[in-house]
């Protein structure tokens, strides 16, 4: 099965194919690295823009402004940060234009720990972008998602945040992306780009087909009765990881954890939280974004509000704690981001509490 | 560096001892540029009139940059589209847009904050205009981002072989943002140059903070030069002198595909924006009277025709603020408006 980055580079050439993509760029984009994570090797249309993130984003604007399409890659969302003005203005300048101007962008810039990062390689972004209206924001959980939302990403006419996390690049999928070849040696064989010289590489894409994730949809990855589990990105794995061990060392039943993967920040599925938590009346949410004012409160607070009188406990929201960076050392990483072990007490906890 | 103007030259009359002055453009057209900076001039002075009468809440513009805004608007490729030139504009680009066919109601609808206001519908400021019929992109408050933003409409054009060229323009503090930097590095690139005009008004001010004490280099265009960008630094008060270097250098970036720069100095003449007064200063150079008396001098134009068209001009401004009064302001509701492009809608209440 194809990794995340294989699948980002086969939604990239779907689209360069099929869409009139025409421009994928950033830091280390094009030939011969194909970004530092690999996901835009063999691409025709990728090249290399100076080293300057804002101006790759105000580039990727002049390019939206212009009515064509583009992805834009800051390498890593650690060093988006001072593009922050512009990004709002990606995001407004539809509405400040009163709909005359619409930015039919993607950037997409890798997110969260889980790398060995150590302070600037292990930023999240989810919960800063969803402070930027006008924007759409998406984080694949597995490569089927990150080709099926990247495709609607692209063809949607407004700025979309694609966040792949960064520790899920090399992470292999359990779904064939359609097209893709079953043998993974063969996909290797055909779209990696060899160790050494590249120069007359040329990668040989299988027949992909069109395969569409709307925008603002989320997924219910395990069905289950008593606790609503929702989550994004890297942590859909973690999660669902947690809830098999919980299982298997029967601390929970099979059918206890209604695990969602949200898939989509803004706009998010609201009737798929809310008919899960009606029917749960609990509900955690988990992600690795610091925890003041993190996206997660937003969501537990509308539960409550909406909800009150249909819970059976306190929403719980388990996040990165609100530190000013994640060290280097595994045990300051580890006692940074929402853990095994404290997802297994909440869930438990929860699975306990009588009201 | 030569600010002073290149355009009147002296020619030896046969008849007379006093020397005719030659304008270097048709007469025509100076009558026209003319027109424009008056136009200009007289919507801004009834811009200030309407914040200083409580029917807009804020003002800023371009009274002092018509010797340099109308010669640039009337040297564009106007049109919709990657074919046409794309204007990134900063805050005081009235008399580009002047230039360029905007009358004075849709300003004053800006002005007002009237939903019929073409531009924001009564969303921004003053002199933050948009026309997407003349490729005039959103003028934005944030100094600077101009720059970049320009970068992806060049690009485009550049892949398009496009006969269109990008217009940037930004004031000349600004040009201590990294953007403004980002800007020549990327438009510069050897083999990659794209077309871009990229123009600093230097009116010697960034709000009060004044332009000695900023800036290391000798001109600002000494840093477009570095990298081996076409540069000019040029009398933006004297719209011949404008006009002359604009067309020249909007020629070699069509032709060429490469990046241009000219530094024009240019006035202040009413302070930064009504946050400062809007009270017009005595101490510096208006390019509208020095125009003028050029052109009565000339005998290009009339003390008579002036005053008919300041007539006129006022008494459109005028009568534009008293239509708009009675326009309808934007609703409350209306802000959920225009935040996707699609059907989807904004608010998490209706998700
Ligand atoms: C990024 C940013 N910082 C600060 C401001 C506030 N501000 C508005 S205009 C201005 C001065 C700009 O000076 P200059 O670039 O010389 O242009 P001028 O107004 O003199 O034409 C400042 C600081 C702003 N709008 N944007």
């Amino acid at each position: 099965m194809a990794n995340m980055a294989q699948a980002i580079r086969m939604a990239l050439h779907y689209a360069e194919e099929n869409y009139q993509l025409h421009d994928v760029f950033g830091q280390d984009v094009g030939a011969p690295l194909g970004g530092v994570f690999t996901a835009t090797q063999g691409i025709q249309c990728a090249w290399n823009s100076p080293l300057d993130e804002r101006g790759i984003i105000g580039m990727a604007i002049g390019i939206g402004m212009a009515g064509k399409r583009c992805v834009a890659e800051i390498q890593f969302a650690d060093y988006i940060f001072n593009t922050m003005d512009l990004l709002k203005l990606a995001g407004n300048m539809y509405w400040a234009s009163h709909g005359q101007y619409s930015i039919p962008i993607v950037v997409m810039t890798p997110v969260g720990a889980g790398i060995r990062g150590s302070i600037y390689h292990s930023h999240s972004f989810d919960s800063w972008a969803s402070r930027l209206p006008g924007w759409k924001i998406v984080l694949p959980s597995n490569p089927l998602d990150a080709y099926g939302l990247l495709l609607s990403s692209i063809l949607d006419p407004n700025p979309v945040l694609f966040l792949p996390p960064k520790a899920l690049m090399r992470v292999k999928g359990k779904e064939l992306i359609p097209g893709e070849p079953e043998d993974e040696k063969e996909l290797k064989a055909m779209i990696d780009a060899p160790i050494g010289d590249r120069t007359q590489w040329k990668p040989r894409w299988p027949r992909l087909k069109e395969y569409l994730i709307p925008l603002g949809k989320g997924r219910i990855v395990k069905e289950g009765n008593r606790v609503t589990l929702v989550t994004w990105g890297r942590y859909v794995g973690i999660c669902e990881q947690v809830i098999d061990d919980l299982i298997a060392s029967a601390m929970i039943d099979s059918t206890d954890v209604e695990l969602i993967d949200l898939r989509s920040i803004y706009p998010y599925d609201w009737p798929l939280i809310k008919e899960s938590v009606k029917k749960t009346r609990k509900v955690l949410f988990v992600n690795e974004d610091t925890e003041v004012t993190n996206f997660a409160e937003h969501l537990s607070y509308r539960v409550t509000k909406e909800l009150f009188y249909e819970l059976w406990a306190p929403p719980q929201v388990i996040a990165g704690r609100h530190v000013p960076g994640i060290g280097l050392h595994p045990n300051l990483e580890d006692a940074s981001v929402p853990g095994a072990d404290e997802i297994k007490k909440v869930i438990i906890a929860l699975i306990q509490e009588v009201p | 560096m030569s600010v002073s103007s290149v355009a009147v030259s002296r020619k030896k009359s046969s008849r007379k001892s006093v020397p005719r002055l030659r304008l270097g453009l048709s007469h025509e057209l100076c009558r026209l540029m003319y027109q424009k900076m008056l136009y200009s001039r007289i919507l801004e002075e009834r811009l200030i009139k309407i914040y200083r009468a409580g029917d807009g809440y804020f003002w800023i513009g371009g009274p002092g940059e018509e010797g340099f805004g109308v010669p640039l608007g009337l040297l564009v490729r106007k049109g919709q589209g990657v074919s046409y030139d794309y204007l990134h504009l900063h805050y005081r680009c009235t008399p580009t847009l002047v230039a360029m066919g905007m009358p004075m109601i849709d300003s004053i609808r800006l002005m007002m904050n009237r939903s019929t206001d073409p531009c924001t519908g009564g969303r921004n400021f003053s002199n933050h205009y948009c026309f997407p019929q003349w490729n005039v992109l959103p003028v934005t408050s944030p100094i600077e981002v101009q720059y970049v933003m320009a970068l992806g409409t060049a690009h485009v054009q550049k892949r398009a072989q496009s006969p269109g060229i990008t217009i940037v323009t930004g004031g000349d503090a600004g040009t201590a943002e990294g953007d403004f930097a980002s800007c020549l590095v990327w438009s510069s690139r050897k083999g990659q140059e794209l077309p871009i005009l990229i123009t600093v008004q230097n009116n010697r001010w960034g709000i009060s903070t004044a332009y000695e004490g900023q800036h290391g280099e000798d001109c600002i265009a000494d840093r477009a030069r570095a990298f081996n960008i076409k540069a000019s630094v040029i009398d933006g008060n004297d719209p011949i002198e404008s006009y002359r270097v604009i067309k020249e250098m909007m020629e070699y970036v069509r032709q060429k595909g490469k990046p241009a720069f000219i530094e024009a100095f240019v006035s202040r003449l009413y302070g930064h924006s009504s946050a400062s007064g809007a009270n017009y200063v005595t101490n510096e150079e208006c390019p509208v009277r020095r125009f003028e008396e050029l052109l009565l001098r000339v005998g290009v134009i009339k003390e008579q025709e002036c005053n008919q068209w300041r007539k006129e001009y006022e008494e459109e401004g005028f009568q534009a603020q008293q239509k708009v009064r009675q326009e309808p302001v934007p609703s409350g509701e209306s802000i959920w408006n225009h935040i996707y492009a699609d059907q989807q809608h904004p608010d998490w209440r209706r998700f």
